[in-house]
């Protein structure tokens, strides 16, 4: 025990601790911060734990002991919080994460494909028993100009300018496909809803359509942003259908990491999607209300902006240099 | 600076520090351990302190979104309020850069400043990781994605109704990115400010002690004395010492931190 004053110790540690927090400062301006503060900031992170146990014991609770232990945390966030890097964060999301993630949720996607076109086959079965249900879908406007042949795509183009249309259309369909996934926090119910009214709505659309002869143009329309769109929605309906899942059956692991786990791992796959869907919403801007492009230039975007999906959530297989810089990433995570 | 590794181990042996894993030290608190055994807790917040930043939050991102919108009317309009006649000059111009103000106020910030909004500064916490490390931008980012479910049906009502039931005060977003909304406790390294307040409290409890000595039983003002004394005085002299010696070494105590006050 010491003998020495205690406030006299502080005193004399004051100034120490202060040019201690000057480096802590320096080293909080990241990359800029010069080694000669990140070497003293190392080798004094012992000698201030070891001061602020001391302070402990001698002033707990005082505005020195809680003054020391923010520092010290400070101190401790500066040395072992990892080092960030964007581009490699990036590469490893896209090459390494998404990749894995998208091969365990496989099976769920198509699963949520197939329950999609149950509920489109619904709509369709629907319309065409009861045809006035056409109306809890389409809006009165919609309905007058489908009994006129005209379909409300049609001159689309000259009501809204394509950028306008692109901007709006991505912006929606992001914020159905991030509903969709956390929406299935309520036990996947919510996402299952979002899923189910959409099929209904294409289902009942069409239906309606055909009855009037339209719904080649409505095929039309959607070939060449449908097939991602669509795609991307099953995605973040499994994902979300995951957090659902995990809440109910957590399996081994407890309800809230297993539900913090299918959060973490579904949340992955929203960043390549939000993308995705940008990509789509141009698409949908652009091509899809332009008349001049053929059904066959149409299919030719659609299915190949899918196939470029389809390559981007596979980590790019095949890219030169992929595995290595994989390999890079790993190691610079393990660090 | 002190080496004393032998106060250091003493704290490591008395509070059992060393772990692999963070944990909750009791409900409401985050201990955070260190490869020196001297480990620190960390108070989370409840929902008070998290209402109250998030109130400070929302008022600062409704007056920003405000202002823009008066603000890109002006530049582009050269009146505050063009009305419908903007088209989409003032879509793209102004509402959209409102919205996105407002909307993305939250996640853009507490990525840019470490865990921390200006609610949250001034409030005086900071989002950490369990592990008590600043938390990863993913997690950032799922955490205020998951500000959907929580602001359901209205008012952020799961929100509170999670801070309420849970143990360690977190909303359904902080569960999903594994993150705490804890008390920052920083008077900011200003440790010069702290020794007078530090010495003064201890002289002040040594003062007060003395004046009250005679109208205390021996039992407690015995063991005030020792606590007050223990760090400045040996253990061994302090068992012996007399009333008459305690009174005098409180006096030493108060007197001598008053002076250098």
């Amino acid at each position: 025990m010491s003998t020495r004053h205690d406030g006299a110790w502080v005193a004399e540690q004051a100034d120490a601790w202060q040019r201690v927090a000057e480096d802590v400062e320096r080293l909080e301006q990241g990359r800029n911060a010069p080694p000669d503060a990140v070497l003293r900031a190392v080798q004094r992170y012992p000698e201030v734990a070891g001061d602020l146990a001391k302070l402990r014991r001698m002033d707990a609770g005082s505005a020195a002991m809680r003054g020391l232990e923010a520092l010290y945390l400070r101190l401790h966030d500066q040395l072992f919080t990892p080092p960030s890097n964007l581009k490699h964060e990036l590469a490893r999301l896209f090459r390494h994460e998404v990749p894995v993630i998208m091969a365990e949720l496989r099976t769920r996607i198509l699963a949520m494909a197939l329950g999609f076109l149950l509920a489109a086959a619904a709509g369709w079965w629907l319309v065409a028993t009861y045809p006035e249900l056409a109306r809890l879908f389409a809006s009165p406007e919609m309905v007058a100009g489908v009994e006129r042949g005209e379909l409300w795509t049609d001159g689309l183009l000259n009501v809204v300018p394509s950028s306008v249309l692109s901007v709006q259309i991505f912006a929606n369909n992001i914020a159905v496909t991030l509903t969709a996934f956390c929406l299935g926090t309520i036990y996947g119910l919510g996402t299952l809803y979002i899923l189910v009214l959409n099929g209904l709505m294409i289902g009942t659309l069409f239906a309606f359509t055909a009855q009037h002869g339209l719904h080649g143009r409505l095929l039309e329309f959607i070939a060449a942003h449908g097939f991602v769109e669509l795609s991307v929605i099953f995605i973040a309906a499994a994902a979300g259908f995951t957090i659902g899942e995990a809440i109910a059956r957590p399996g081994h692991r407890t309800r809230t990491a297993a539900f913090a786990r299918a959060v973490s791992r579904g949340g992955t796959l929203l960043l390549p999607c939000a993308l995705l869907l940008v990509g789509a919403g141009l698409i949908e801007g652009y091509v899809s209300p332009d008349p001049r492009y053929p059904l066959w230039a149409r299919l030719a975007i659609g299915i190949g902006y899918w196939l470029a999906m389809v390559w981007v959530l596979s980590g790019f297989p095949g890219w030169r240099g992929t595995s290595s810089n994989v390999a890079t990433v790993a190691v610079d995570r393990s660090r | 600076m002190a080496n004393d590794s032998a106060a250091a181990a003493d704290a490591a042996a008395g509070e059992d520090l060393r772990r692999d894993q963070p944990e909750t030290a009791a409900a409401g608190s985050l201990r955070l351990a260190s490869v020196t055994g001297v480990d620190i807790t960390l108070r989370i917040a409840g929902l008070g302190g998290r209402s109250y930043a998030f109130l400070i939050d929302w008022h600062i991102r409704v007056v920003a979104a405000i202002a823009w919108v008066g603000l890109g009317s002006l530049l582009l309009f050269g009146d505050l309020l063009p009305g419908a006649g903007g088209g989409y000059p003032m879509l793209y111009g102004v509402l959209l850069p409102a919205l996105a103000i407002y909307l993305l106020y939250h996640p853009v910030l507490e990525v840019a400043m470490q865990g921390r909004t200006p609610g949250k500064r001034i409030a005086g916490l900071r989002i950490v990781s369990l592990d008590g490390r600043v938390p990863a931008t993913g997690a950032l980012l799922v955490r205020n994605l998951l500000r959907m479910v929580d602001s359901l049906p209205t008012l952020y009502a799961v929100g509170l109704a999670s801070v309420v039931a849970t143990r360690q005060a977190v909303r359904i977003g902080d569960i999903a990115a594994g993150t705490l909304l804890v008390y920052e406790d920083a008077p900011r390294p200003r440790n010069r400010d702290a020794v007078p307040d530090a010495a003064a409290e201890r002289a002040e409890l040594a003062r007060q002690l003395l004046r009250r000595w005679d109208r205390l039983e021996d039992a407690p003002r015995r063991e005030l004395a020792h606590r007050l004394l223990a760090t400045s005085t040996d253990e061994v002299a302090l068992q012996h010492a007399d009333p008459a010696d305690l009174k005098e070494r409180l006096a030493t105590l108060g007197g001598a931190d008053a002076q250098r006050q």
